[in-house]
């Protein structure tokens, strides 16, 4: 198991109900973070065009998450 | 240089900043709060920005439009926070030797800025009720755009 903290986004943290929450995952990746948090909060948005974060750098959804890291997860994004 | 600000873009003072003697050519892009989106009346708007990997992302755009359109001067500030209408939401500068990569350069720049920052917009419309506008539809556009013209992300 490991020790992540998740931060949510937009409609992402209006799903969860909180900014960040520090949760103990059996996860090797940061879409399995996505899919276990998804579940949690009842969120269905698919991965297309969401991004992931991981310790303030740009991820990809296969990179690896380590004990004590913090994953943001970012739904669909609309600058300008 | 790319910032995030929370209050009203000086658009006159960014002007001033984008003067070079070597500028034969400037371009530059405001984007403003509209009125309506998909048929439906928009009020205002608010922009959730995660200003630590915007600005980030945003000057890496800046590098990037530089590589590829050889720029003088790229300045970019994108809002955050509460807007009305008619607001301005991101500004856009870029002096170049020449007209086409400023102009160039300037597309390249708001382009992307609008997919790949994280910066999120949710609208507040006439009945009261809001809504997180989802850009899947410019991200595609954006993506059959590049496509076409062979070039890739």
């Amino acid at each position: 198991m490991k020790t992540i903290t998740v931060r949510y986004f937009a409609i992402f943290r209006e799903h969860a109900g909180v900014d960040e929450e520090t949760l103990s995952l059996d996860v090797t990746s940061a879409m399995d973070v996505f899919e276990r948090t998804r579940a949690r909060h009842g969120s269905s948005e698919p991965t297309g065009h969401c991004k992931v974060a991981i310790n303030d750098e740009m991820a990809e959804w296969s990179s690896g998450v380590n004990d004590g890291d913090t994953v943001l997860l970012f739904p669909p994004v609309a600058g300008g | 240089m790319f910032e995030i600000s929370e209050n009203d873009i000086a658009i006159d003072a960014l002007r001033e900043q984008m003067k070079d003697p070597g500028a034969g050519g400037y371009c530059v892009f405001e984007g403003r709060v509209r009125n309506e989106n998909e048929g439906r009346m928009v009020e205002r708007l608010e922009y959730e920005v995660y200003e630590p990997l915007a600005v980030k992302e945003g000057e890496r755009v800046l590098e990037e439009a530089q590589q590829r359109f050889p720029y003088l001067l790229a300045f970019c500030v994108h809002r955050s926070g509460l807007l009305e209408i008619g607001d301005c939401a991101v500004w856009v500068g870029v002096a170049a030797a020449h007209r086409d990569e400023a102009f160039q350069a300037c597309r390249y720049i708001i382009d992307e800025i609008k997919v790949r920052l994280p910066v999120w917009k949710k609208e507040h419309y006439a009945g009261g009720d809001s809504g997180w506008v989802n850009c899947e539809r410019c991200a595609s556009v954006l993506r059959q755009s590049k496509d076409q013209n062979g070039k890739g992300s």
